[in-house]
């Protein structure tokens, strides 16, 4: 075990084989490995935005979902109520009109009634004329007695 | 080896020798081919994998080979994040990559069968004394740790400037006194030269008694037929243990190394 100058040469080695690797091994990589730690930070970062983005996702969905609920209801109360009033108002309608329909009958029926009454009247005064030109045996001038034809009519 | 008598010093001393290479006058002008090839050899085996690996690399979902790749990168990157407060990937950082993945695979060399591999590196490389396992070789764990040590004092005077670093040599840790001045300095060079010590000499200890321990199993087993069984059997079960001591002194070396690159950049 002597020293000589081996110890030289190998320096020299050693020396020549850490310029090899400062330069050309460590670099590369070293940056191999620190672009993949970016990448996989940046991969898990993703993951959890789009773990956040579907939670949020999921919360609009339900709160979309309660509102189309809470519309629909409304919007079958409002059915409700207005069907309602639709018939409120028809059944008012239909006996606004039997009311009508009633009092123009009564009003025909009093028109008719009178009519009646009046060709009644007339008949039973050419009656009584009839009868008391048959009672008096004689010719009676029916304009001579049309006064008292017409108040004869008029106290019937 | 063939020549001679096989006695069990001639064939630990067989392999404990070095390809060695002379290339000037003197004892340190030796170069021990050996470590330096199969060092060499690991780390372009080695980090070209990671080249081949990381230039294909995506952002995307990583194939298995990458995903390996990428928790060996990850891995020594907590480490050094835990200890090191600052930019650690401009140069802390593939620092501890590099020892960590460099010294695991000289270290590993030690699994490979000591005997078997005499076969490969006679006949294959044609050559008689050939040595696998680079750590086991302490000129290779000082140039590693003395390099670290280098980088420690470079990075100390970098952050706390020349005179910040000096100021430090003696007034810490026991305080600004004059008095202490001398104790203080004593205290660091202490640290400064242990440092590097302890770290070469940790490394260079598992993995030498590591190699020496197969050895004596490899003798045992030259002996009879006992000696082959419970050879193999405690061969095992060393190898397994050593599969633990491999990548813990691997993990050590890195770790030491961060600690003191970052103890270099914090001022007391």
């Amino acid at each position: 075990m002597n020293i000589n100058l081996t110890l030289i040469s190998q320096a020299i080695a050693f020396a020549v084989f850490i310029g090899f690797t400062a330069k050309f091994v460590w670099p590369q990589m070293l940056t191999a490995i620190t672009e993949r730690q970016k990448k996989i930070e940046e991969g898990l970062a993703a993951a959890e935005r789009s773990k956040h983005d579907l939670e949020l996702a999921q919360h609009r969905s339900t709160d979309t979902l309660r509102e189309a609920r809470e519309k629909s209801t409304e919007m079958i109360g409002g059915a409700e109520r207005q069907a309602a009033h639709i018939i409120e108002d028809a059944r008012a309608e239909a006996v606004r009109i039997v009311n009508q329909a009633r009092i123009a009958a009564e009003g025909e029926a009093e028109v008719a009634a009178q009519r009646a009454r009046e060709s009644l009247r007339d008949q039973v005064a050419q009656l009584a004329v009839a009868g008391a030109e048959k009672i008096l045996r004689r010719e009676v001038n029916p304009q001579v007695h049309a006064e008292l034809l017409a108040s004869l009519k008029s106290e019937l | 080896m063939s020549t001679e008598a096989l006695t069990p010093t001639s064939y630990i001393h067989h392999h404990l020798s070095f390809l060695t290479r002379q290339v000037g006058d003197g004892g340190f002008w030796v170069l021990n081919v050996d470590s330096l090839l199969t060092a060499i050899f690991l780390g372009v085996i080695g980090f070209g994998f990671l080249w081949w690996v990381v230039r294909g690399a995506t952002a995307g979902v990583p194939n298995k080979r990458q995903a390996f790749v990428e928790l060996a990168i990850e891995f020594v990157d907590d480490q050094a994040k835990a200890i090191f407060h600052g930019e650690r990937h401009k140069f802390v950082a593939p620092l501890a990559l590099t020892v960590f993945v460099w010294v695991l695979l000289m270290n590993a060399m030690d699994f490979l069968p000591i005997d078997i591999m005499e076969l490969f590196y006679r006949y294959v490389l044609g050559q008689h004394n050939w040595r696998g396992v680079p750590t086991a070789d302490i000129n290779t764990t000082f140039a590693l740790a003395l390099s670290v040590w280098i980088l420690m004092i470079y990075f100390s005077i970098k952050v706390k400037g020349l005179g910040g670093w000096i100021h430090e040599l003696f007034c810490t840790p026991f305080g600004s006194n004059p008095l202490l001045w001398i104790f203080n300095l004593l205290f660091n060079l202490v640290e400064y030269i242990s440092k590097p010590l302890s770290h070469a000499l940790r490394l260079y200890g598992n993995m030498y008694a590591g190699e020496i321990i197969f050895m004596l199993l490899g003798m045992w087993a030259a002996t009879g037929v006992t000696g082959v069984i419970f050879g193999a059997i405690l061969g095992v079960g060393w190898s397994i243990f050593h599969i633990l001591i491999v990548a813990l002194q691997a993990f050590i070396f890195m770790m030491l190394t961060i600690v003191y690159i970052s103890m270099a950049h914090e001022s007391h």
